[in-house]
């Protein structure tokens, strides 16, 4: 089985994010970056899929300066990556999207994965759009899943409960939360990362269609009150609950 | 200007409130561009009773596609169906809900437009005909206000976030069917629904939220905020610790790996207030906290705070709160 799994390259959710000057950007100076979480269930579900049924692990990432992040992913246990490497990347959806499907409408590989939201972006739009793209059904948020015989069975958590869908190969899946336990690399598997493939292809991340016209902090919460301590305060605030926010 | 196409969502039988909330933005965007058409599209096996009610939230037409096709969720199917819709329509503007089955099948409407995307909105605005779009970044440690000069732009909007208004009471939108689509190149079957957690009400929905986090102690004393959460009829949410430490599913899990939720009160029991968990939460109306530590920083964020035992004083909050509701 060829598994192609696409990885971001995010900050650590850690980071505190502040507008730049020109009010149109995060400020990136001391930002720590880290693969995205979610990219995480989805490397670790290929390497499960492989040790089941063999094959080959690709992992694919666009971006800049992401060369750490990528050696993550091999260093859990994936062969061989492509680095679309663009310093310029401006993060839009369609123009990921449009990049990616690009390169892999040259590829033949069963299993197209991908976390089911990047933890900076939070649209959770690239896997179905690049399966749009591609002319391959697809599933997003993923929480359990299956395979036998060239199809898929994939649980998609959704508001009260699931969606069970069978697809077949070629397809593409997006990783929830939960669908597996990432394993930690080993010290092995970190040295042998450094040797395994890694090709770059500088690209030309496409246009966007949307701009960005500025950023905004979120709205200022006015200070609270502490009501009281342990259960003489519980009247105190039923009231202020009902009565001064009249929330209930 | 604008003509704007509506998913509106539709769950075991019955329409879900995000459809009336996106019908109302719909109305809201076209009117405020000059006037438009505001044309809904329901996929399912049945045409609802309630389509034609619609017209009261501002729809002119509702387009159903009532068949076998559309009776359980297909991305594949509902993609093609909107899409056909949103053609006819000469669409500037598609929205829908940003539920889990609008951000899996939205996107590829996008593409099928050669549209931007706008997925999680939190605000549409209008300034002298130009339309800014607000969304969340880094789970809402920040906005983008964004602006594209083509159309089609295609948008999932936050749950609970725009109002459903009736600006036309009374009204009655007609209903015409969607007619035929090339179905021939869907490749995905749906298997089944399965309802979890006793059809438990998602925290992305829900008007409140009780939530419990390392504070806790173990999975089982989850059941001491359960008559709290009984009594305001809340969704149970969780943080990553509690998650992570296996005591409820993801599911509930608010956060910047878990949900951003907007709920009209948010209750933290035993949660010390991460930056990844107040990413999730912040922009609840408001928030009370419940910590034995007078120093946690959920207290910064709070807008009420008791400082004392969740054990104790969850129970006597529940006993308190039953004098008036129940």
């Amino acid at each position: 089985m060829k598994i192609i799994v696409c990885v971001k390259k995010v900050p650590d959710t850690e980071s505190k994010i502040k507008i730049a000057a020109d009010g149109k950007s995060i400020e990136t100076g001391e930002l720590k970056y880290i693969m995205n979480p979610y990219d995480e269930f989805s490397v670790e579900e290929a390497l499960q899929l492989k040790e089941k049924q063999g094959g080959e692990v690709v992992v694919l990432c666009l971006g800049g300066d992401a060369e750490k992040e990528i050696r993550s992913a091999l260093a859990m246990g994936a062969d061989s990556a492509v680095y679309l490497e663009d310093p310029g990347y401006n993060g839009d959806n369609y123009a990921t999207a449009k990049t990616l499907a690009d390169y892999l409408k040259g590829q033949s590989f069963d299993l197209l994965l991908f976390g089911k939201v990047a933890v900076d972006d939070g649209a959770a739009a690239i896997g179905p759009m690049v399966a749009e793209l591609l002319g391959l059904p697809s599933l997003s948020a993923v929480e359990t899943l299956s395979y036998e015989a060239g199809k898929f069975v994939g649980h998609m958590g959704v508001e009260g409960g699931t969606n069970i869908v069978e697809l077949p190969v070629p397809c593409v899946l997006t990783a929830e939360k939960g669908l597996n336990v990432p394993r930690y690399p080993s010290v092995m598997g970190i040295m042998k990362a450094k040797k395994k493939p890694l090709e770059k292809k500088p690209t030309k991340t496409a246009l966007p269609k949307f701009t960005i016209v500025k950023l905004q902090s979120p709205p200022p919460r006015p200070p609270g009150k502490i009501v009281g301590k342990g259960v003489e305060a519980v009247p105190q605030l039923v009231d202020l609950l009902r009565n001064e926010a009249k929330v209930i | 200007m604008a003509n704007v196409v509506v998913y509106v969502e539709q769950r075991l039988g019955k329409l879900r409130s995000v459809a009336y909330e996106a019908v109302s933005a719909g109305r809201r965007l076209a009117d405020s561009l000059g006037g438009g058409q505001v044309v809904a599209v329901a996929l399912g096996k049945d045409r609802l009773p309630e389509l034609a009610d619609l017209g009261a939230y501002g729809a002119d037409k509702v387009v159903a596609g009532a068949h076998d096709l559309f009776a359980q969720y297909s991305a594949e199917a509902y993609a093609l169906a909107l899409g056909k819709v949103a053609r006819a329509a000469d669409a500037h503007y598609v929205l829908a809900p940003a539920s889990a089955e609008g951000k899996d099948f939205i996107p590829r409407v996008a593409i099928k437009l050669d549209a931007g995307y706008m997925a999680d909105v939190t605000a549409i605005s209008v300034e002298n005909g130009t339309v800014h779009i607000t969304r969340p970044i880094y789970a809402g440690k920040a906005f983008n206000v964004m602006h594209s000069a083509d159309t089609p732009q295609v948008a999932t909007l936050r749950p609970k976030l725009f109002a459903a208004v009736k600006s036309r009471e009374g009204a009655q939108a007609p209903i015409e069917d969607l007619g035929a689509i090339d179905a021939g190149g869907i490749k995905a079957v749906f298997k089944e629904f399965k309802m979890t957690g006793g059809g438990q009400l998602d925290v992305t929905e829900a008007n409140i939220i009780v939530t419990g986090g390392r504070g806790l102690g173990k999975g089982e004393n989850f059941s001491v905020l359960e008559p709290l959460a009984a009594v305001l009829k809340a969704a149970i949410g969780a943080s990553r610790a509690a998650v992570d430490a296996g005591w409820i599913e993801h599911s509930h899990q608010v956060g910047q790996t878990g949900k951003v939720v907007t709920p009209s009160l948010y209750i933290a029991c035993g949660i010390s207030g991460a930056i990844q968990h107040l990413a999730g939460m912040s922009n609840s109306k408001v928030i009370v906290a419940i910590n034995n530590n007078a120093d946690a920083p959920i207290f910064q964020v709070a807008d009420y705070g008791i400082v004392g035992d969740l054990f104790e004083v969850v129970p006597a909050l529940t006993a308190e709160l039953k004098k008036f509701m129940d």
